[in-house]
């Protein structure tokens, strides 16, 4: 069965309003690995998540944890000798892209060829994507309105001068400063947090229903990443975009986010609302890391609580679940063994643990 | 700053201090103009304390930092070093030969747990190169004091064969700990130890260097970029902006009393990790000041929403605005400001 046979009924809900929960990215048992000299790095291993349109899924985690992969993944950009192994990355695309609410196709981008063009229609055109560094992004020889002008070209059917023009304002757009002049700088004339503009201009030049976020403003200055996190909220709001922010940053997660996926070792080990994350969370990993951050506004005249151990090596995993060398409520002849599932809780929440099965 | 010279808890006093980098089209032509990469800074530090320096990219805090080591040479300024044997000594006048030492005296630990570990060497050699070049130890004494530094750091003394790549980002920075307490020093220079650790690595190299400093006496420099662990772990805090020091105080008064414009829109703009304390934040317009180009009068001038006349033209003096508590705003004394 082809694909694309697959419709996924209308985006509206009964009484014509946009369904809130609606999926625009469903993500199921995705398995993402690494096939190395020294053995298989399992960087995704059973990952399920939803991305719903219009709204921003925070993914935290630290090194190693798969988040990057996991958004690899979604636009098929694993670097070799990465692939996906089992899973799928259902993506609910509008048939019609100026009619919200309209009849929706599903296509699996797991199973699409990653160099094919199908994906390559997706990527940049549907769903785009900023990284941390904005040197990764773009070309030290290109000026910033070519790149952006490429992008428009490419998904786009409107000749140069538009697109220069429409290059011109969406660098207005994403507030930088002497747009006129930027779209004819090259990245070295322009500093981290105008390059960073930049980026996220070319990924919103196409209008994307979708924008993964990889630690975006994790090299910027403390003052400027308060200018691009107000750009993004602002821009999500008017384009009606979602987003998926990956960051390790829980502040961050905090200010920008509505829904929470916490990932250690290539799973998702606890999925909640942003509030009941902070305030009510139930992985030991979560409460764990949550406890060990220093925090802006207040004095912790304590030493930090540390999570001991350390993230063990990704070829030699720990048998049953991967946090149990570090937790705090590990129960003996179970953890060791048993690898727990996710499990559904009250509200929005699902957890990976023992304590909850 | 200088009246409390007197006071005999003091280890560091900083008067000052300028680095001016030249700029030049290429290497034969003329200087061409300066970044004033470090432009008149001056505090003290008393012996015990732990002094945060803090500020955003191009403020000068690691050139600061490196100076005060002596890896940089100011272009002006006095480094005042009180050795509990020498005295009191201004490092700047001393020449290599005389700076010998103190420097076992005065240490760093660096940033990045990956380039400041030499690939080649073992942990023994690493961490006992101080003693070798400030002619401390050889041999066996040599050997028995990394294994106590290793200890000291949270490491098996047993690692010390090995090289640095076996070990992950959160122990490489536990070496270059190691490396940095096998002279007993008086006085620690941290330049971000931990900004390129994960989260949960973090809070145990925090809490290291807290035991560290109680076990050994020990003072620090800690410099930072991330205003939550500069509250963790400072007593008092230094404010840096493009070359200029904007504020100094104890912790607790900085961050709920600010007193400067650009300490209070740096507090405001730091992400709090609560969706509930979502607070209306302080966007800076425009970027940070170029230090080879910087405005006239106030380099904070052209982004500070309380901006006048004055500031347009005349540079700030620091003074003191309450007891131990100085800035650099020539709107101080009738601002009110908001802190967290």
């Amino acid at each position: 069965m082809d694909n694309h046979d697959r419709l996924g009924g209308d985006a509206l809900g009964v009484d014509g309003t946009l369904n809130p929960d609606e999926a625009l990215i469903e993500i199921g048992g995705l398995k993402t690995y690494f096939y190395m000299h020294e053995g298989i790095v399992r960087a995704v291993d059973g990952a399920d998540l939803t991305i719903r349109r219009g709204r921003t899924l925070g993914v935290v985690g630290e090194s190693g944890c798969g988040k990057s992969v996991t958004a690899q993944s979604i636009l098929r950009i694993v670097p070799p000798p990465g692939k996906i192994v089992e899973g799928e990355i259902l993506y609910h695309r509008l048939l019609d892209r100026d009619k919200m609410g309209g009849a929706t196709e599903i296509v699996d981008l797991a199973q699409l060829d990653p160099r094919g063009r199908e994906i390559r229609r997706i990527r940049g055109g549907e769903i785009a994507m900023v990284f941390q560094e904005p040197m990764t992004s773009l070309s030290p020889v290109h000026t910033i309105g070519n790149q952006i002008i490429e992008a428009i070209l490419l998904h786009q059917d409107i000749d140069k001068s538009q697109a220069r023009e429409r290059a011109i304002e969406i660098l207005t757009r994403v507030r930088m400063p002497k747009p006129a002049q930027a779209v004819d700088s090259y990245p070295y004339q322009l500093s981290g947090g105008m390059r960073q503009r930049g980026v996220i201009a070319m990924a919103l030049s196409c209008h994307p229903s979708l924008l993964i976020a990889d630690e975006p403003t994790t090299a910027l200055d403390v003052t400027t990443e308060a200018q691009i996190l107000d750009l993004m909220r602002e821009l999500q709001q008017e384009m009606g975009m979602a987003i998926m922010f990956i960051t390790h940053n829980l502040g961050v997660i905090a200010e920008m986010t509505e829904e929470v996926i916490v990932m250690y070792l290539g799973k998702v080990v606890e999925q909640a609302d942003v509030d009941s994350l902070f305030h009510d969370p139930k992985h030991p990993y979560t409460r764990a890391l949550l406890r060990s951050i220093p925090r802006v506004d207040e004095d912790t005249n304590r030493p930090l609580e540390s999570i001991k151990g350390m993230v063990p090596d990704p070829y030699a995993l720990p048998q049953g679940c991967p946090f149990h060398p570090r937790c705090s409520s590990f129960m003996e002849g179970l953890c060791d063994i048993q690898d727990p599932p996710l499990v559904r809780l009250d509200g929005n929440k699902r957890v990976r643990c023992h304590l909850y099965v | 700053m200088n009246n409390q010279a007197t006071e005999d808890n003091l280890l560091l006093e900083v008067n000052d201090l300028r680095k001016h980098f030249p700029i030049k089209a290429s290497f034969f032509s003329r200087v061409k103009g300066l970044v004033k990469a470090v432009d008149g800074v001056s505090f003290y530090i008393r012996r015990g304390e732990t002094m945060g320096l803090v500020g955003e990219s191009g403020c000068g805090k690691t050139t600061t930092g490196r100076m005060i080591v002596r890896v940089i040479e100011p272009t002006t300024g006095e480094i005042w070093f009180h050795d509990r044997d020498a005295g009191r000594v201004d490092l700047t006048t001393l020449n290599k030969r005389e700076m010998s030492p103190f420097r076992k005296n005065i240490q760093m630990v660096f940033q990045d747990p990956y380039s400041s570990l030499n690939p080649r060497m073992t942990l023994l050699q690493i961490v006992g190169e101080p003693l070798v070049s400030n002619r401390l130890a050889r041999g066996a004494e040599r050997e028995e004091r990394v294994a106590e530094a290793l200890r000291a750091a949270g490491l098996r003394p047993e690692y010390m064969s090995r090289y640095p790549h076996a070990f992950s980002g959160g122990q490489r920075q536990r070496i270059g700990i190691a490396r940095s307490l096998v002279t007993h020093p008086q006085f620690i220079v941290a330049d971000e130890p931990v900004s390129a650790l994960d989260v949960s690595i973090q809070a145990q190299i925090l809490n290291l260097l807290q035991d560290l400093q109680d076990q050994y006496d020990l003072t620090y420099l800690f410099v930072a970029h991330d205003l939550s662990v500069i509250r963790h772990v400072s007593d008092r805090v230094v404010v840096m902006y493009v070359g200029k020091l904007v504020e100094s105080a104890a912790k607790t008064e900085l961050f709920l009393n600010p007193r400067h414009p650009y300490t209070e829109a740096l507090l405001s703009s730091v992400p709090r990790p609560d969706p509930r304390k979502k607070s209306q934040r302080i966007l800076l317009p425009g970027e940070v000041a170029d230090p080879s180009n910087p405005p006239p009068g106030c380099y904070f001038h052209p982004r500070c929403r309380y901006a006048q006349e004055v500031c347009h033209i005349e540079e700030p003096k620091l003074m003191e605005i309450s007891p131990d508590h100085f800035v650099s705003c020539h709107r101080a004394e009738e601002l009110s400001l908001q802190g967290i």
